[in-house]
């Protein structure tokens, strides 16, 4: 790429979190990564790295570069770091160590579509950012930040969502098409990306696809495992070898959640055997549920959770989740297997957007997952263990 | 030409009225919750009056009539 080869981080597995281990000024940034020179074809480079996005859907980040630009008109970049994924901090780390590759990102996608114009959407005030922002020379990135605080919520993150909010509308998320690439905000096509996705490209801008190769994720592991919280991994091997390289797991789980609250749950067995992968990970939120804790309790909680999180615009997921919630509740119900199938198939694929998606599988997961579990309370009106709250459910818990 | 016809609705914009089902029951029941739950089959042109009417019904504009090719993702 540049004939004075930058320093390339590599730091055991880290390249994002490969920086100062601590907010880095300017120069700091720099003399880790080097400067991003000026990239030509930004999406073809993305294409050739095969990145894909880390906000959830895993769409490929190339194709929306290239749909906005194709758009024409003077487009606006989003970098979307909502992160409503209750357990989810990796966004938040992103900010804090690696801002200004997120600020990178921005600014060579920005210059690839047109844009002029950066908006960060967060939920939460973000000094290191806004420090970083303040450093940046607006001529060199030939665009304007401007940093963005909405309000909290699950499905704030989702991409029609946020762009009311960015409005001033309320975070609730549009029917699409039309998609932010053709139409929105203001109406001008918008290159929505998240904030992990971003540093990527600022990788892959620097040291292009050959360095990246299928390169690393951001994860969050929670429950049962050895390390606690944010970690930079391979994508590569197995969800077992993730995990190990992770520091491993604590206990020997009842299951394990992958993508969040929109992933679906896996059994232990089954993680030597799942290819890790951005369309697995999601957002990258891993839990292994102790197998101390009750499982259908903890579900329940979850559920009740999704249903209260619900934007309340679409009949299946405003009247669905709630019963969804019930029907997945021992303690309401006792066997609500049947019930639960039943009403999943009624509120999958029936909203504007896919926060009823998620619920589906997320339950349906756990039936077969948990399936001993739920036979014991079918049978036995109880599994003998209380829910210790190993899931958590954001602030307002329920 | 003709191309195939599906229905679909405005999940946003619908408000459970239940017309449409009433009209169409062809292609549409209703859930739970007297939300339409509608069957993707391509409406055949014997029954293309029978979807037209019920799109035309509806009372928040929610159902529509459009090709039955999947959408660009």
């Amino acid at each position: 790429m540049t004939s004075t080869a930058p320093v390339r981080p590599v730091h055991g597995d880290a390249r994002i979190l490969a920086g100062v281990g601590r907010p880095p000024t300017r120069a700091e940034h720099l003399r880790v990564f080097g400067p991003l020179e000026h990239v030509d074809d930004l999406a073809a480079l993305l294409a050739a790295a095969r990145l894909r996005g880390r906000g959830g859907a895993a769409f490929p980040a190339a194709t929306k570069v290239s749909a906005v630009a194709r758009a024409g008109g003077r487009p606006i970049v989003v970098a979307n770091a909502v992160e409503g994924e209750p357990a989810s901090k990796k966004d938040r780390s992103v900010l804090r160590v690696a801002p200004h590759l997120i600020l990178d990102g921005a600014a060579a996608a920005a210059r690839a579509v047109g844009a002029r114009e950066i908006l960060v959407a967060t939920t939460r005030a973000a000094p290191e950012l806004a420090a970083a922002i303040r450093e940046r020379v607006p001529r060199e990135d030939g665009a304007r930040f401007d940093l963005r605080v909405v309000p909290p919520g699950f499905v704030v993150g989702e991409e029609t969502a946020l762009l009311r909010a960015l409005a001033g509308g309320p975070a609730k998320p549009t029917l699409k098409p039309p998609y932010p690439a053709e139409r929105g905000l203001r109406g001008r096509p918008t290159l929505v990306q998240n904030v992990e996705t971003l540093a990527h490209v600022a990788l892959i801008g620097r040291f292009g696809p050959e360095w990246y190769g299928r390169g690393t994720t951001l994860v969050t592991l929670a429950g049962a495992v050895a390390r606690p919280g944010v970690h930079e991994v391979p994508l590569d091997g197995t969800l077992a070898d993730l995990l190990a390289r992770c520091g491993g797991l604590a206990a020997e789980p009842a299951g394990i959640l992958v993508g969040g609250y929109f992933g679906r749950w896996v059994s232990p067995d089954a993680a030597t055997s799942l290819a890790v992968a951005p369309e697995l990970l999601a957002a990258g939120t891993i839990i292994a549920l102790p197998a101390s804790t009750c499982a259908a309790a903890e579900c329940a909680r979850v559920l009740r959770y999704l249903a209260g999180e619900s934007a309340g615009q679409c009949g299946p997921c405003t009247h669905g989740l709630p019963a969804l919630a019930d029907a997945a509740d021992p303690a309401q119900r006792g066997d609500g297997r049947s019930e639960v199938a039943r009403i999943a198939g009624l509120v999958a694929h029936r909203g504007a957007c896919r926060h009823p998606d998620g619920a589906a599988t997320f339950v349906r997961s756990a039936l077969e997952v948990f399936a001993d579990e739920y036979e014991r309370h079918a049978q036995h009106r109880g599994c003998g263990r209380r829910d210790e709250r190993v899931l958590p459910v954001g602030g307002a818990a329920r | 030409m003709t191309e195939p016809l599906t229905l679909r609705v405005d999940p946003i914009a619908c408000d459970g009225h239940g017309l449409c089902a009433e009209l169409f029951p062809e292609r549409v029941t209703l859930d739970d919750w007297g939300y339409p739950v509608i069957d993707a089959k391509p409406v055949p042109p014997s029954l293309e009056s029978h979807a037209r009417r019920a799109v035309a019904e509806c009372p928040t504009c929610a159902l529509r009539l459009v090709a039955a090719t999947p959408a660009p993702s």
